[in-house]
C-alpha cells in the first residue's frame, strides 16, 4: 500500500508498505529516519515514542497504515537550525547518555512531559517517564537532565511552548 | 569525591587553558548524535541492495535432529537462501572453548539453538519462509537441573561428561572447628544482560571472497578469530568495524548474529542486515548463570571468622562460552572481602540443557555475594554483633593474604567504605498516612497500601572483584595514537580496537591523549580489526588495560617528537618538553613549534600493552596470584515492604567504592548508578524463568527490569586510593556496583520481614508465604 503522510514538517509518500509493517519500521526502514529506536516492538520500553497528531505514542504499536494523512514529529524532529532543542542538550550536559539506545524515546517523552507541564515535580518527571526503559544509567542523570532542561526553558524569553512544536 | 593520599604520576604538560584532561568530566563525543537519533547503532545499518537474514532456532531442549527440508522455505517469493550446518565451511566457535556449532548439526542442545538461516529481501518474508522449513527431531533425554547433571546417570550434554571446570580451594586446617556455626543453602536464578539495542549487524560481502562485518559487540578480536574459525577464511579477508552497541553488560561478548550474516552474505553476494526482535535477543545471546550455593562459616563468639565452607554450582547450559572463567571467579572471590584463616572452596561449572550461560557484569561474583552476605548476616546475629561491625572486623586490609595466598597490595577499604554508607543520612521516615504519596508506597499507583502492613528495613553488603581477565590469561590492548598538524591546529587521532558499548571509553581516551600530549583536539578513529587487539570491554578492564595502552602510545609520540625536535635544534633530548603545539626547554622557554618540528609529517606510534601477568591458581589448592587487581564497594539499601502482598519499594539505595583515581569523575558516577540498578533488579525482580530448559519469558513484558519508579535515589560517595600498579592509580569501576546492592536489598527485605529468603529474584509470594 502506498501511505502518504507529514513527518518533521514534510509531505512523505512511501509505496509497497505490507499491511503489517508499523510506525516504527516504515520510519526506520522506509524513509530513512531510524532515530526511532526497537528495542522491544511490543509497547514495553518507550525507546520507539514519537508524536502522532501531538500526542506521544510507541511507534512500534502503530499500524503504518494507521497515519495516513496524520502529522508525525520523530526525536530527529525535535532540533532545528538554532541546533538542539533544550532538552537534548540537557541530557548531553548532565551525562543521561551512556549507550544511548533508550535516548531518543527519552528525549520525545521529556520534551512531551515538559510541553505540558512547565515545572514538574520528581514524582511527575518518574510518573512521566516510567514507560521507557534505560539498562545503562540506573535513571538518576535522566531525572537530573529532565529537571535542567525544565530551568532552561523557563529561562528562554519566550518559555517552554516557544520551543515545542 | 573524597581525595584519598594518591600517587599520581604527574602529567607531563600542563597547558592550563587546556579542557577536558583526566580528573575532568568533559561531554563524550557521541552525545549530539544520539540525543539526535543520528547516531548510527548496528540495527540503523543501510547499504544498497541490503537484504535480511533471520534465523530458524530449535523449539526442543534436547534432540536429534532427523531431517531439514528446506524446499518451500527456498520456494518462497522473495526469499534468497537457506542454510543449515551442511553449509558452514568452518568448525565450532565458542570464547573459551570452540564447542558450539554455528548451526546446530545432528543434534540441538537447548531450547532456541540456532538451526538455519534464511535471507529474504523483507525480514517478514524471511520469517515466514522460516516457519516453512520442516525439521524432524527425535528428542533425547534432557538435564536441565546443575546439581543433577554432575550424577553419573545424568544425561550427557556433550561426550567428555558434564563437568566443565571443578575449582578446588584448600587453606589451612583441613577440619576446622569453631564455637559459632552458622550455613546456609541459596539460589540465585538466571538474570539477563537485557541491553537495550537488540543483537544486530551488517555484513557486506567482497569482490574476492572476503567479508566487512559491521556489528553490535565486545571484543572485535576475538569475534574475529571465531568467524575466521567458522568461514575457514583467513583473518585479512574477516574484517569487523565496530557498529554502534546500545549497551552489552557480558551479553556480547560470544558471537550472535557475527558468523549467520557472513555466511548470508558469502552465499548471496549481498549485504545482510541481520536485528534480533526481544524475543529472540532473549535467546541470541548467553545470561548470568544460575547457581546453587551451599555455605558454612565458622567464627568464635566475637564474631571473628575461623574458617568458610563453600560449595557453589554454576549452570553453565548447553556450550561453554566463559563458565570455566565464571567458575574462577565465583571460586577464587566467592568467599567474600574477609580474612578466613581456614578455607574449603568446591566450585563447579556443569553443563544442562538449560539455554547457555556466561559474562555478566559482576561475573560469577555477583551470585556468590548473595550467599556470603547473606551468611554474614546470620552470623552477625548469632553472635550479638552489628552487622556492618562484623563486617569491618574481618575485612580485608591491604597487606592482607585472599583466600588464594595472593597479596592484597593496593588500598583494601572494607571497612571505611561500610563505615561511609553506614554514616550518610537515612531518607525521611515514612510519611504518615494522610500526607502519603502513592509512588513512594509499595505497589505504587496501583493504590495497594495507604502503609498499612508496611515495614521498614535497612541491609548493607560489601564486595570485592578482580579487574582484567585472571589466571594467566594473556590480557593486553593495543593503542595506536598519531599526532601531526592539522588546519593549523595539532591533532592527536588515536586508534583501538577497544568496544565502547556505552561506558565512555572513548571519552577516557581522549582524555588520557590530552593529558599525555597536551593536545585539544583529539579524534577518535572508528573502532575496528585494522589495529590490534584490545581485548575484550568486559572485566572492568578498559580504562586501565586500553587507557595503559593509549598512555603508553602517546609516550612514544612524545618521546619521537622530542627526538625529532632535539635533532633538528641540537639540542639535548633530556631538555626538551612538549606541550601541546610548543617545544619548550626545561627553562620554560619556546624553543620550537610543534609545526616547525613535524611540518607535514604525522608521528605514529602502535603499542601493545600489558598489565602486570597474574598466574594459573594450583589445581589442587587453588592457590596463587590470580588476578591482577581488585575493586572494593559497598552498599546500604532500605526498603519498606508491605508484608501482606509481599510488595518491596527501595527508598535508598547508598553506596561508597573505591576507583583508584576517576579519570571522569561524571562517568564513575554513571556506572555506579546504572551499576546498582542491575544488582538491585537481581534480587528484586529479574529472572529468566526456565521449566524442564524452556525459557518461559522471553520478552520485556515478562521478564522485568527496573524503571524510574523502582530505583531509588542514591548517594554515592567515590573514594581514589591509587593502585600504584595501574595507569594513573585506575581501578576498575563498572562491575561491584553490580555485585553488592542486590545484597544489600536483599539483606534489607530480610530485616523487614524477618524471613529467612534465600533465593533471589526474592518474588512476593517468597515474602507472604509461610
Ligand atoms: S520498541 Fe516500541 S515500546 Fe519498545
Ligand atoms: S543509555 Fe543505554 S539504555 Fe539508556
Amino acid at each position: 500500500m502506498r501511505i502518504t503522510t507529514t513527518v518533521n514538517g514534510a509531505r512523505r509518500e512511501v509505496d509497497d508498505v505490507w499491511e503489517g509493517e508499523s510506525l516504527l519500521y516504515v520510519l526506520r526502514e522506509r524513509m530513512g529516519l531510524p532515530g526511532s529506536k526497537n528495542a522491544c516492538e511490543q509497547g514495553e520500553c518507550g525507546s520507539c515514542t514519537v508524536y502522532l497528531d501531538g500526542i506521544l505514542v510507541c511507534s512500534c504499536l502503530v499500524a503504518a497504515g494507521q497515519v495516513c494523512d496524520r502529522d508525525i514529529v520523530t526525536v530527529e524532529g525535535l532540533s532545528d537550525q538554532q541546533g538542539l532543542h533544550p532538552v537534548q542538550q540537557a541530557f548531553i550536559d548532565c551525562g543521561a547518555v551512556q549507550c544511548g539506545f533508550c535516548t531518543p524515546g527519552l528525549v520525545v517523552t521529556a520534551h512531551g512531559l515538559l510541553a505540558r507541564t512547565e515545572h514538574p515535580t520528581d514524582p511527575e518527571i518518574r510518573e512521566a517517564l516510567a514507560g521507557n526503559l534505560c539498562r545503562c544509567t540506573g535513571y538518576e542523570k535522566i531525572l537530573d537532565a529532565v529537571r535542567l532542561a525544565a530551568d532552561r526553558l523557563a529561562d528562554t524569553p519566550a518559555g517552554s511552548a516557544g520551543r515545542l512544536r | 569525591m573524597t581525595s584519598a593520599p594518591t600517587k599520581v604520576p604527574a602529567a607531563p604538560s600542563e597547558t592550563a587553558a587546556l579542557r577536558g584532561r583526566i580528573g575532568d568530566s568533559p561531554l563524550r563525543p557521541d552525545g549530539t548524535l544520539k540525543v539526535q537519533g543520528e547516531f548510527a547503532f548496528g540495527s540503523d545499518l543501510w547499504a544498497d541492495e541490503m537484504i535480511w537474514g533471520v534465523t530458524l532456532r530449535s523449539p526442543h531442549v534436547h534432540a536429534r535432529i532427523v531431517s531439514i527440508d528446506v524446499g518451500p522455505a527456498l520456494a518462497t517469493s522473495g526469499v534468497y537462501t537457506v542454510l543449515t550446518a551442511e553449509d558452514v565451511p568452518g568448525g565450532n566457535v565458542g570464547l573459551d572453548h570452540a564447542d558450539q556449532p554455528v548451526l546446530a548439526t545432528g543434534v540441538v542442545r537447548y531450547h532456541g539453538e540456532p538451526v538455519a538461516l534464511v535471507a529474504a529481501d523483507h525480514p517478514e518474508i524471511a520469517r515466514q519462509a522460516a516457519k516453512k522449513i520442516r525439521v524432524v527431531y527425535e528428542e533425547l533425554p534432557a538435564v536441565t537441573d546443575g546439581r543433577r547433571a554432575l550424577e553419573p546417570a545424568a544425561p550427557q550434554v556433550h561426550d567428555g561428561g558434564n563437568l566443565l571446570r571443578h575449582l578446588k580451594i584448600r587453606r589451612g586446617n583441613p577440619d576446622p572447628v569453631a564455637p559459632v556455626v552458622v550455613s546456609l543453602d541459596f539460589e540465585v536464578g538466571m538474570q539477563d544482560q537485557a541491553f537495550l539495542g537488540p543483537e544486530s549487524g551488517l555484513a557486506v560481502p567482497d569482490d574476492a571472497g572476503g567479508i566487512d562485518l559491521y556489528v553490535a559487540t565486545q571484543w572485535l578480536h576475538a569475534d574475529q578469530r571465531q568467524i575466521c574459525q567458522a568461514l575457514g577464511l583467513p583473518p585479512e579477508k574477516v574484517r569487523l568495524t565496530l557498529a554502534g552497541v546500545g549497551g552489552a553488560f557480558g551479553g556480547r561478548e560470544d558471537l550472535s548474529i557475527h558468523v549467520h550474516a557472513c555466511l548470508l552474505a558469502l552465499r548471496t553476494g549481498k549485504p545482510i542486515k541481520m536485528v534480533y526482535n526481544r524475543e529472540e535477543s532473549f535467546f541470541g545471546h548467553v545470561h548470568r548463570h544460575p547457581a546453587s550455593l551451599r555455605y558454612e562459616f565458622g567464627a568464635d563468639h566475637d564474631g571473628l571468622l575461623h574458617y568458610a565452607k563453600a560449595e557453589i554450582v554454576f549452570d553453565g547450559g548447553a556450550y561453554a562460552s566463559s563458565t570455566a572463567a565464571v567458575v574462577g571467579n565465583g571460586g577464587t572471590l566467592g568467599l567474600g572481602p574477609y580474612n578466613i584463616p581456614n578455607v574449603q572452596v568446591d566450585c563447579y561449572g556443569v553443563y544442562t540443557n538449560n539455554p547457555p550461560c556466561g559474562a555478566m557484569r559482576g561475573f560469577g561474583c555477583v551470585q556468590a555475594a548473595f550467599a556470603h552476605e547473606a551468611l554474614m548476616d546470620e552470623l552477625a546475629d548469632r553472635v550479638g554483633m552489628d552487622r556492618v561491625a562484623i563486617r569491618q572486623l574481618n575485612g580485608m586490609r591491604e597487606g592482607d593474604r585472599n583466600i588464594t595466598g595472593q597479596l592484597i597490595d593496593s588500598a583494601a577499604p572494607v571497612a571505611e567504605l561500610l563505615q561511609l554508607v553506614q554514616d550518610m543520612p537515612l531518607p525521611a521516615e515514612r510519611l504518615s498516612e494522610d500526607e502519603f504519596d502513592l509512588l513512594s508506597l509499595p505497589g505504587g499507583v496501583s493504590n495497594t497500601t495507604h502503609g498499612e502492613g508496611v515495614v521498614r528495613g535497612i541491609g548493607y553488603a560489601v564486595t570485592y572483584k578482580n579487574v582484567g581477565f585472571s589466571e594467566g590469561f594473556d590480557d593486553y590492548s593495543t593503542a595506536r595514537v598519531r599526532l601531526e598538524i592539522t588546519a593549523d591546529e595539532p591533532t592527536v587521532t588515536v586508534h583501538t580496537a577497544a568496544a565502547e558499548v556505552g561506558q565512555g571509553l572513548i571519552t577516557v581516551e581522549q582524555q588520557i591523549c590530552r593529558t599525555e600530549l597536551g593536545v585539544q583536539r583529539v579524534v577518535v578513529h572508528p573502532r575496528d580489526t585494522q589495529v590490534g587487539s584490545a581485548g575484550s570491554t568486559s572485566a572492568s578492564r578498559q580504562t586501565y588495560v586500553t587507557g595503559g595502552a593509549v598512555k603508553a602510545a602517546c609516550e612514544a609520540v612524545r618521546a619521537k617528537v622530542l627526538e625529532r625536535a632535539s635533532t633538528m635544534l641540537d639540542l639535548e633530548l633530556s631538555e626538551l618538553v612538549l606541550d601541546g603545539a610548543q617545544i619548550v626547554s626545561i627553562t620554560g622557554d619556546v624553543v620550537a613549534s610543534l609545526q616547525d618540528v613535524l611540518g607535514t609529517d604525522a608521528v605514529d606510534e602502535t603499542v601493545k600493552w600489558s598489565h602486570r601477568p597474574t598466574y594459573p591458581i594450583d589445581p589442587e589448592t587453588g592457590q596463587g596470584d590470580a588476578h591482577v587487581q581488585y575493586a572494593f564497594s559497598a552498599h546500604r539499601a532500605v526498603v519498606d515492604v508491605d508484608t501482606e502482598l509481599g510488595l518491596v519499594k527501595v527508598i535508598a539505595l547508598d553506596t561508597a567504592q573505591d576507583v583508584g583515581k576517576a579519570i571522569n569523575p561524571d562517568a564513575v558516577v554513571g556506572q555506579i548508578q546504572g551499576g546498582s540498578a542491575q544488582g538491585m533488579g537481581l534480587a528484586l525482580m529479574e529472572e529468566i524463568v526456565v521449566t524442564d530448559g524452556r525459557v518461559r519469558n522471553p520478552s520485556f513484558t515478562d521478564y522485568l527490569i527496573p524503571t524510574i519508579l523502582d530505583m531509588p535515589p542514591m548517594k554515592i560517595e567515590v573514594l581514589e586510593y591509587a593502585d600504584p600498579h595501574a595507569p594513573y592509580g585506575v581501578r576498575g569501576v563498572g562491575e561491584p556496583p553490580t555485585i553488592s546492592s542486590g545484597p544489600a536489598v536483599a539483606a534489607a527485605i530480610r530485616r523487614a520481614t524477618g524471613k529467612a529468603l534465600r533465593r533471589v529474584p526474592i518474588r512476593p509470594e517468597h515474602i507472604t508465604e509461610g
